[in-house]
């Protein structure tokens, strides 16, 4: 790097002239640095069309920079020899035998595509096996943390709990509220107009009754938890292997299962219930203000005909659900966020599984309760 | 690497009248100096000085509020925003903490400038980030590993490949020894020396290393109380009777390393 800055802008430039002697010769003048490289891709292939011309004169004095990449594909040009006749600057000749010294390496040998799929198919599987061992170990550290903490009241985290409780929780009152309602307006309008087909209007109650209050508000509100505070879960315990926090806590003798997902699976296991009956209580209210537009249900007679028609059971069965949704969308952020590595794609991978992963597991819990309690809370 | 600054050298960088504030808090005090092409600046100050934020502005990540940088002769941008081409390419940035790309491997974070010039051919990558990597002191077997595999050490001689692959004119370092032992830290100051006189490049390092200041340095400017107390060889610098100096240079440690 010989350069100075009036060089800078002028463009490494390759010509071939006749010399007295009848010979051809290659001029090389101007700054042949990587970015003059990177603005003229031409000049490589000239290189080398020189070079295959058998042109033995090679002059470089003109060259007012030269860096190591454009050394190196002088010397390629050159196939690794020196060419017969040749000026250059000192400090210019430096770099090339540089180059000349170095072995250049042979590139790696390419995977197989039959190996590649075979381990990719066994990774999988691996993986899924991995998954599932250290939600176990997980859940089983949980279970002896949750027994030392029954016989030491004292060492519960309130303050963990407690702050989980606003942010999972109060925090998300808004948007589970307005997607509630906005929900509750679809289902009762689009209900109604099937319903207007038989003169079946009154049982508009029924529907919006029962699919919200054992189906839908469970639902919405563990997909809207898992998608809001399971990721940001994830990543909070993800940042803190990157930023060295979790060490710091093991060094302190702090189990991370006991203050960092114990905390965020009680107090989701207690947000969750709560939050069940304010996104149904706002899916109602849509659905009942989208009646009274619609098929002129008056709000009295919803409120009146709505325990009727909607056997308590059910509100139970969604405040139970909640509570498990609430509990498998925690432990699931903090699996997930213990499995991020400290750099960055790792993050967003696997904030990415927390979710997916998450609202996967909700509708599947959902299943199953809807199978185990077929016959329970029908009217 | 400590070759006399010849007088038709361009400066490498300029600052005239700078001054920077952020909100109402006064970083900068009217700074001015110029640094000669091939030398080794170190910028020293208490913590919170404002040395990094001097680098900062030579990079372009810090807009000062008033006056002039000047980089290779070339006025930098009044807006913030990305460099354009020839001027990034101007410098080479060493980072605390290496900065490297975590999800990216040793390999891709050297070759990532060339990639981003444009350069597809990957022969030639290759053998530009396998020499590099072994002017570091490193071998091609650690192209694979990925960042989070790395020592401290490892890290910043990864980082300085990566900083000097488009052989760049202006070295940045900031606290280039910070996190590495006595000998990674010897064996750095050694690293950087020799590449400093095979590729001649000027280096403004901020440090507190006064091993660094002592081995490698051409010349220290002292930040204090916002302004530019000194900028010149060490021993004019050790010589200043500003209470800062006194306090940073001729305390008992620092004694001990200039004594010897």
């Amino acid at each position: 790097m010989t350069d100075n800055v009036t060089d800078f802008q002028a463009l490494a430039q390759l010509q071939t002239m006749q010399q007295p002697d009848g010979q051809f010769s290659a001029i090389l003048s101007g700054s042949w640095h990587v970015c003059a490289l990177a603005l003229t891709p031409q000049l490589q292939g000239q290189l080398k069309q020189c070079a295959d011309n058998a042109l033995t004169y090679w002059d470089l004095r003109s060259v007012t920079a030269l860096d190591s990449a454009a050394a190196l594909i002088i010397w390629q040009a050159w196939g690794g020899q020196w060419p017969a006749k040749l000026l250059i600057k000192p400090e210019h000749r430096l770099l090339l035998q540089r180059w000349q010294a170095h072995i250049l390496p042979s590139p790696p040998p390419k995977t197989n595509l039959w190996t590649g799929l075979g381990q990719g198919i066994a990774d999988s599987i691996g993986n899924v096996s991995c998954h599932l061992r250290s939600l176990l170990i997980l859940q089983g550290q949980l279970l002896l943390d949750a027994g030392y903490l029954l016989t030491h009241p004292k060492a519960i985290p309130w303050g963990e709990i407690s702050i989980i409780i606003y942010d999972a929780g109060v925090r998300a009152l808004g948007i589970t509220a307005l997607v509630g309602f906005l929900i509750g307006i679809v289902l009762s309008y689009l209900s109604a107009l099937q319903l207007k087909m038989f003169g079946a209007e009154v049982y508009i109650i029924n529907i919006l009754g029962m699919s919200i209050i054992r189906e839908l508000g469970p639902l919405l509100a563990a997909i809207l938890v898992a998608g809001r505070s399971g990721s940001a879960m994830t990543a909070q315990i993800g940042i803190m292997r990157v930023t060295e926090e979790l060490d710091a806590l093991s060094a302190m003798g702090i189990a991370h299962s006991m203050r960092l997902v114990l905390p965020k699976i009680v107090a989701l296991s207690l947000v969750m219930p709560l939050l069940n009956v304010w996104t149904n209580v706002a899916a109602l209210l849509g659905g009942m203000v989208s009646a009274l537009v619609t098929l002129d249900i008056g709000m009295g007679q919803f409120f009146m005909k709505l325990p009727e028609v909607v056997p308590l059971a059910n509100v139970f069965i969604g405040l139970g659900k909640s509570a498990v949704f609430g509990l498998a969308i925690a432990l699931l952020a903090c699996h997930f966020g213990f499995r991020i590595k400290p750099n960055t794609e790792s993050l967003g991978i696997e904030t990415t599984n927390s979710v997916v992963a998450s609202i996967t597991a909700v509708i599947m819990i959902d299943a199953v309760f809807a199978i185990l309690l077929m016959k329970v809370g029908v009217p | 690497m400590t070759s006399s600054p010849s007088p038709v050298l361009p400066n490498a960088v300029r600052f005239e009248q700078v001054w920077t504030r952020f909100g109402d808090k006064l970083i900068h005090q009217d700074i001015s100096f110029c640094l000669q092409q091939g030398q080794i600046l170190a910028l020293v100050g208490a913590s919170g000085c404002g040395k990094t934020t001097l680098l900062r502005e030579i990079i372009g990540l810090q807009i000062p509020s008033q006056g002039d940088i000047f980089v290779m002769n070339k006025a930098l941008p009044k807006q913030p925003g990305h460099l354009d081409l020839q001027t990034s390419r101007l410098s080479g940035v060493l980072f605390q903490k290496g900065a490297l790309f975590s999800a990216l491997s040793v390999f891709e974070n050297i070759a990532f400038p060339l990639r981003e010039l444009g350069i597809t051919d990957n022969a030639l990558i290759q053998h530009l980030v396998i020499m590099k990597l072994q002017r570091v002191g490193l071998t091609a077997s650690d192209a694979g590993l990925m960042p989070a595999a790395l020592s401290g050490g490892m890290v910043k001689r990864v980082a300085l490949a990566r900083a000097l692959i488009l052989e760049p004119r202006l070295l940045l370092l900031d606290e280039p020894t910070s996190g590495l032992d006595p000998i990674a830290s010897e064996e750095f100051v050694s690293l950087l020396s020799e590449l400093h006189g095979e590729l001649t490049f000027s280096v403004v390092m901020v440090t507190h290393d006064l091993d660094i200041l002592r081995d490698l340095c051409t010349e220290v400017a002292v930040l204090a109380d916002h302004q530019l107390i000194v900028k010149a060889a060490l021993p004019t610098v050790l010589a200043c009777p500003h209470p800062f100096i006194g306090q940073f240079f001729h305390n008992r440690r620092a004694k001990r390393v200039f004594c010897n």
